[in-house]
């Protein structure tokens, strides 16, 4: 499969990247090379095979829905790139 | 005495009859890193100071009997994408160049119940993605051998850091090789645990169904040494599995009388150098001399694997990178219009060149119309994979390979091309891809003096049959007793 401008344009705004106008080139290039060799998964014997999505035994883990208070806001808030009164602080979101 | 060529089972005996202390010990690392790192450059934070500090607090905490303990006073180094309580973890990204864990994670949670000394976090490639530590957006460590060449990645800093002596040993993590092929390059023991081995909580995620942390060493008894203090569930990480303890250690037999090998003939052909191909054919030979059945197999699922590998752990990385957002925590742009420009402009400044590829890849097999042809087929593969091997371990305990096609190769020299980066998993991936433990153990050296290594493959959670299979060799060829790293192409 080919990948075109528009096409690496719109996967890059789905995984909310900017790409530069002269490294947009480089990204088809290297997708389009990696993609040519998966695509050997076409190529595989696994015709009525069940997928696989973990090597665990697949079960369900439960457990009680307990809170448990993080005590230390503090070191939390401290990562935050911009905070005001103990939260974090966005532009304006709804107009 | 040079304390820093000692193993951990060695400065344990030492500590116990009393011929060092705890402080001799963390003084020697101390000094070390202060005369390496220039030339290593394995470290993204060194805590020297605080080392010492706590090595004098847990001795006198040690001579006054308030605490005990085998592993008291031992100093480590730790991959830096394990979450330390107050200590920044990077992933050696510009992303979270700023980011102070405020809990620690699991595995860093088990040592400090050990009173274990954090020496510092290691150098990688950024967030586990690569293969030779140039993706660091800090620093490119060196190889301890030969200075001109990468000591392969994603744990690159971790193996640097154990072959230089700059750490008696050092945790990693390993989603398609990142523990096993730097402990080849670098000429250590890289020891991949069964997926659910040994709990993620507070491990950075990269791809969640094939991450899995694990210890690097200077051989295989503290290899299992450190595996018995970092396995064990975690109701924090539901994957973790609930399986007996065990005492790792006790499987060291130094016997493989009647062990069965299967050497997998597709993992020794087209692309394999001639030199890693005849070291590893001499190691096979000294095994048969110690009375292991090996036989050659068919296991032709290789370059599936790596197809299935990219496929699936870029799809998982591409969703468990959405978090970096730019809002709670990590990098922020500094002039932006709306929220989505904060999300775009901050991930795109945020994040480097392979870690946009990959979040590429991932999220263009995910997208509809491609997830069926690249997503569900490589999902496929993986129940494809699985089957060959348990097919494989039906009839052997091991299956021995190459830990990586070549030795170590010249800084530069890939990182322009990743699809020929991502060649050089070859041999690692299928482990992954399949949940099983895998063990890279030195096995001799090249031409040129630098590093081959040799992996063994068990059935889940075998670690004993594969730990054994490597100490046993160990003791017979002898590698550290006969090679060293000798910095070669330094500046002085």
């Amino acid at each position: 499969m080919q990948v075109s401008k528009e096409e690496i344009l719109h996967i890059a705004n789905l995984a909310r990247l900017n790409l530069e106008e002269n490294e947009i080139d480089q990204y088809i290039d290297n997708l389009q090379n990696i993609l040519n060799f998966a695509n050997i998964v076409n190529n595989a014997p696994i015709e009525g095979l069940d997928i696989t999505i973990g090597t665990n035994e697949a079960k369900n883990v439960f457990r009680k829905d307990e809170i448990e208070v993080f005590e230390d806001n503090k070191a939390l808030l401290q990562n935050a790139p911009s905070q005001e009164q103990n939260m974090f602080k966005i532009p304006k979101v709804i107009q | 005495m040079d304390i820093t060529e000692l193993t951990v089972h060695e400065l344990q005996e030492k500590l116990a009859n009393k011929e060092l202390t705890i402080t001799d010990i963390t003084k020697a690392y101390v000094d070390r890193i202060n005369d390496k790192e220039k030339d290593v450059q394995a470290f993204v934070t060194t805590l020297t100071d605080e080392a010492m500090k706590q090595a004098e607090e847990i001795q006198a905490k040690v001579e006054n009997g308030e605490i005990s303990g085998k592993f008291a006073g031992i100093p480590i180094g730790i991959k830096d994408n394990m979450c330390t309580k107050g200590v920044k973890t990077t992933c050696s990204s510009k992303m979270l160049e700023n980011f102070v864990a405020p809990y620690d994670a699991t595995v860093v949670e088990k040592l400090n119940e050990e009173n274990i000394i954090n020496l510092g976090k290691l150098n990688m490639d950024e967030f586990a993605m690569g293969g030779s530590t140039e993706y660091s957006y800090f620093k490119k460590t060196k190889n301890p051998w030969d200075l001109r060449r990468v000591p392969g990645g994603s744990s690159g800093g971790s193996a640097a850091a154990v072959a230089a002596n700059m750490v008696p040993w050092a945790l990693g993590s390993d989603t398609g090789g990142s523990i096993r092929q730097p402990s080849s390059f670098c000429g250590v023991v890289g020891l991949k645990p069964t997926y659910g081995l040994v709990s993620r909580y507070g491990l950075v995620a990269f791809a969640s169904s094939l991450d899995q942390i694990g210890p690097i060493t200077k051989d295989v008894r503290d290899s299992a040494m450190l595996l018995n203090l970092i396995a064990g569930h975690d109701r924090r990480d539901t994957t973790s599995s609930e399986i007996e303890k065990k005492d790792y250690t006790k499987a060291l037999k130094n016997d493989v009388k009647g062990l069965k090998i299967g050497v997998p003939k597709e993992f020794f052909g087209e692309g394999i150098n001639e030199e890693v191909k005849k070291k590893l054919e001499e190691a096979i030979e000294k095994y048969k001399e110690l009375g292991a059945e090996v036989e050659e197999f068919s296991l032709n699922v290789a370059e599936y694997a790596l197809a299935a590998y990219y496929i699936i752990g870029c799809a998982e990385a591409s969703s468990n990178l959405g978090r970096f957002d730019g809002i709670r925590y990590g990098y922020r742009t500094p002039e932006f219009k709306d929220l989505k420009e904060i999300y775009k402009k901050s991930r795109s400044e945020g994040f480097g060149a392979e870690v946009k590829r990959r979040i590429i890849l991932g999220t263009y097999v995910l997208s509809s119309g491609y997830y069926d042809a690249y997503y569900k087929k490589a999902q496929q593969v993986r129940t494809l994979v699985m089957n060959e091997f348990n097919k494989g371990f039906e009839k052997y305990d091991v299956i021995l390979t190459p830990t990586s096609p070549t030795v170590a190769f010249n800084i530069g020299s890939k990182s322009d091309n990743p699809l020929e980066m991502y060649l050089a998993d070859i041999c690692t991936v299928s482990v992954n891809i399949a949940g099983l433990p895998g063990i890279s153990i030195p096995c001799g050296v090249d031409s040129q003096g630098m590093p081959i290594g040799m992996q063994l493959i068990g059935n889940k959670f075998q670690e004993e049959t594969i730990l054994n299979a490597a100490y046993t060799l160990e003791q017979a060829i002898k590698f550290r007793e006969n090679y060293k790293p000798q910095f070669k192409g330094g500046a002085n």
